[in-house]
């Protein structure tokens, strides 16, 4: 059977994220519960969370989590990165043995900084630089597959239901200010980890449910700019565009959502001046990472998170807020479940970004 | 009649029992097919002068006329055809080059007709176009690099002058001379019905169109016949034709007998002299020549036009596309083998060149592994026959497609490849004013408009069973086509995959 990045899989999905706004940091245990109110949207075979803020006394390092098929391909990853990085800390990730979580490759995490002077021989800015060792990892060393790659954050994912997937990486653990979750249904089996989400990138890391319409036009738009889409899933090229238009172009978020969920021309032609001249430049400087097809995303950055649903809204997402906390979720049980009493509940329109950030700004 | 006598191709059978003897074929057949023989008081007709245009079978009143291809023929030989058999007595006769007209009809695979689209079941939803907005406007033109704010952070619209069509269709590049006054007329107000572009070709833009501007196209070729400044600034934008699928690597000869009051006028040629536009550009014999040109004619507009270059597909497209890329246009046009022309070498027309559907996908490709995708628009033309192509084109990479024998067939032509004869029944591809005024441009113009309306509707029926909903994603989406009956390497530079991967 052919593995996930060799053939394109389709999956529906649930997701969910929480965040706190005052920068309050809360175990894994809520979204856990959220995401395994949806366990009917999922089919075992893959499951993810991405934390923020979950590493404070390495803030300042990379976190790598990498996979490895084996000690060969781990011996080798480990030259690369210590020929690229300093690394100030490697442990393997904490696991428990789960019933339901099987066929565990070697689950690594590093806590890195590149060496100054391949840096600066390399004359890339240094998350470029990371970008760009991660990408090389990722496609020329068999066997390894860096997974999370940004600061005080990491990626936690596997085959299997979302709730073991928790249970497996002990997430009751880790505490973050903000937390999303994934649980998939893909129409194929995937063959190996990788291909489950959280998606990350850098700090970015994207959870995604849909099938886009639109994938191959992105795709083959994003590498050309650099970009490899290894594991073919949609999750993927929407975190490279993201990458991509916000780090390298320097879009901000509410401009991104506007350029992969543009709004319909009919929309843009009623449009004050100024904001009509804004959305067609957008559309017409990049056509080809607008996204089309179903997809409702949570997209983690570094201080915030951004929900975003695709121009028709053909997937379901609804927006909770409670205080300084805001839930996003596919269903709204699964926001109930961890809080009852909701200030505010409500489903963002197609195309419409909603955007959290930490009260204080990025921590 | 001797060794030269061709048995006539196509017979004009009529049947004597419906003929009525009105003789509306005989008026109506420019090449003089039809008499009337007054003694016997019937209608006879000339199966040698007939080129089957279909114009008195249109027009018979009692539906008395039909033609049929001859079954004369020379004793069987699969290798040589009664076409290379009397070709060699045309040739030992005149001693001249062979002429036709209108694309390559041989049969050389056509990719399109191998390629299948894809459609949602399941996993995503089609989507109802009559129910859901479904967006095909395309903008034409190379995408800026980078972003640029002004003091208060707001985006600076840093975008070069490009095209906007409100369809992914244009009418390609056709002469005042070539075609006739109304068929220009017709082009020119069907493309700003509906938003598009038509284009001059390289015989100059007629004075009476110039109110069409805005939808124009305009060509700058070899000859540089009609070419000025009112002309450059006349069109919202510039082509430089380098090449031109029927014809790769020759120039064009517009016989004096053609060069006649308005159109000597309007390509500044005199009355009666032939209008010659040489193989090459004299002023461009590389890839930075071309740089000079693009370069004075944006000069010479202020920057205010994007510059297209148009191409025949050759082998070695994929590298001369890459040049042009990075030579400053803004657009490059790729014309297949199989493209239309008023006249061309016969051999030429139907040997040389490549498929405009591996040209296509080879360009784009290269330029996105070069990382200059966005630095151009891609146009394709040659030879796009229904919707069905377009949304092909679109998905192998093209943003937007050239139409040329297709709206001549909506204008009424009946490919009969007769245009280098000048003598064109329907009024399109000649100059004779009792032919031309056959051709009303009040209803042409409909006509051309009712077909590309209709299309955009297929496109977005297609577009919409696909799960897409604009155009631009539809744009170098690959994974929506999958080939059926190709071998490896065709799907390799296709770039798809074969039906049922």
């Amino acid at each position: 059977m052919l593995r996930e990045g060799e053939i394109r899989i389709p999956s529906g999905c649930a997701i969910s994220g929480i965040f706190s706004k005052s920068g309050k940091r809360i175990s894994g245990e809520a979204i856990i519960k959220s995401i395994a109110t949806m366990h009917d949207r999922s089919n075992g075979l893959g499951g993810g969370f991405a934390a923020y803020g979950i590493y404070p006394e390495y803030k300042d390092y990379y976190a790598f989590h990498i996979f490895y098929d084996g000690n060969i391909s781990k011996r080798e990853c480990e030259e690369f990165l210590e020929r690229h990085f300093d690394i100030i800390n490697l442990s393997k990730i904490p696991t428990r043995k789960t019933q339901g979580i099987t066929d565990v490759p070697l689950i690594w995490r590093y806590f890195v900084t590149p060496l100054s002077t391949k840096l600066s021989d390399s004359q890339l800015d240094e998350k470029e630089f990371v970008a760009r060792c991660v990408m090389k990892i990722n496609t020329k060393i068999d066997g390894a597959y860096v997974f999370s790659s940004g600061k005080n954050m990491g990626v936690f994912k596997a085959v299997g239901y979302p709730e073991d997937v928790g249970e497996f990486y002990r997430l009751s653990e880790y505490e973050g200010y903000c937390w999303t979750a994934h649980g998939r249904y893909p129409t194929n089996t995937p063959g190996w980890w990788g291909g489950a989400h959280p998606f990350a990138l850098l700090d970015y890391s994207v959870v995604h449910n849909g099938e886009i319409s639109s994938y191959d036009a992105n795709r083959r738009t994003i590498e050309m700019y650099g970009y490899k889409c290894t594991l073919q899933t949609d999750t993927e090229a929407i975190t490279y565009i993201i990458d991509y238009l916000n780090r390298r172009i320097g879009l901000n978020l509410e401009e991104i959502s506007s350029v992969v969920a543009a709004p319909f021309w009919q929309v843009i032609d009623r449009m004050p001046k100024e904001e009509k001249e804004k959305h067609t430049y957008l559309r017409n400087a990049f056509p080809s990472l607008l996204i089309t097809g179903p997809f409702s995303i949570l997209v983690g950055f570094d201080g915030g998170m951004m929900a975003l649903n695709d121009r028709l809204k053909l997937r379901s997402m609804v927006v909770g807020e409670k205080d300084d906390m805001v839930y996003i979720a596919s269903e709204e049980c699964a926001i109930r479940v961890i809080e009852q009493n909701l200030d505010k509940v409500w489903s963002p329109q197609g195309g419409e970004a909603v955007i959290v950030t930490l009260n204080g700004g990025a921590k | 009649m001797g060794i030269n006598f061709l048995y006539p191709e196509y017979e004009v059978i009529r049947n004597m029992d419906k003929c009525i003897n009105c003789r509306v074929c005989e008026r109506q057949c420019a090449n003089e097919v039809h008499t009337y023989d007054e003694e016997r008081k019937i209608m006879c007709s000339d199966d040698a002068l007939c080129v089957n245009c279909h114009r008195c079978v249109s027009l018979c009143p009692t539906r008395a006329l039909k033609i049929v291809k001859s079954d004369h023929t020379f004793k069987e030989n699969a290798n040589w055809s009664n076409r290379a058999i009397t070709e060699i007595y045309k040739q030992s006769e005149s001693g001249g080059v062979l002429l036709s007209s209108m694309g390559n009809p041989k049969d050389y695979p056509v990719y399109f007709d191998k390629i299948l689209i894809n459609a949602s079941q399941v996993t995503n939803p089609s989507i109802d176009p009559l129910r859901e907005p479904m967006e095909t406007k395309v903008f034409l033109g190379s995408k800026p690099k980078k972003i640029e704010r002004d003091k208060d952070g707001n985006l600076i619209n840093n975008l070069s002058a490009g095209i906007e069509l409100a369809m992914p269709i244009m009418f390609s590049a056709m002469s005042y001379g070539s075609i006739s006054y109304n068929a220009h007329e017709s082009l020119a107000r069907a493309a700003k019905e509906v938003g598009i572009l038509y284009n001059t070709g390289e015989g100059g833009l007629h004075k009476d169109f110039y109110q069409y501007g805005s939808n124009t196209i305009v060509q700058v070729a070899s000859g540089r016949f009609g070419v000025h400044k009112d002309y450059l600034e006349a069109g919202a934008a510039i082509e430089i034709k380098m090449g031109q699928g029927a014809k790769p690597g020759i120039g064009g000869h517009l016989p004096g007998a053609k060069i006649v009051g308005d159109i000597s006028k309007t390509r500044m040629v005199p009355k009666g002299s032939d209008a010659i536009s040489p193989a090459p550009h004299h002023d461009i014999y590389s890839i930075e020549d071309l740089r000079q040109l693009v370069y004075s004619l944006k000069e010479a507009t202020d920057y205010k036009k994007p510059v297209i270059v148009k191409i025949a597909a050759v082998h070695n497209v994929a590298a001369i596309a890459s040049g042009i890329a990075r030579s400053g246009a803004d657009i490059i046009a790729i014309d297949g083998f199989r493209g239309g022309t008023g006249a061309a070498p016969t051999r030429i027309r139907d040997n040389v060149g490549i498929p405009i559907e591996l040209a296509l996908a080879s360009v784009d490709q290269r330029l996105r592994d070069e990382g200059i995708r966005d630095n151009v628009s891609i146009v394709i033309g040659g030879s796009i026959r229904n919707s069905g192509d377009i949304i092909k084109a679109v998905a192998l990479g093209a943003d937007a497609v050239y139409i040329g024998t297709a709206a001549l067939i909506a204008l009424g032509c009946h490919l009969c490849r007769s245009c280098h004869t000048g003598k064109c029944n329907w009024g399109i591809a000649t100059q004779r004013p009792e032919l031309v005024k056959r051709l009303n441009p009040n209803v042409g113009y409909k006509r051309l408009v009712n077909l590309v309306r209709a299309w955009n509707h297929e496109i977005k029926e297609m577009m919409g069973g696909m799960g897409i909903n604009s155009i631009e994603s539809l744009k170098g989406n690959r994974l929506m086509l999958r080939g059926v009956g190709l071998n490896e390497k065709e799907l390799q530079i296709l770039g798809i995959k074969h039906a049922g991967e």
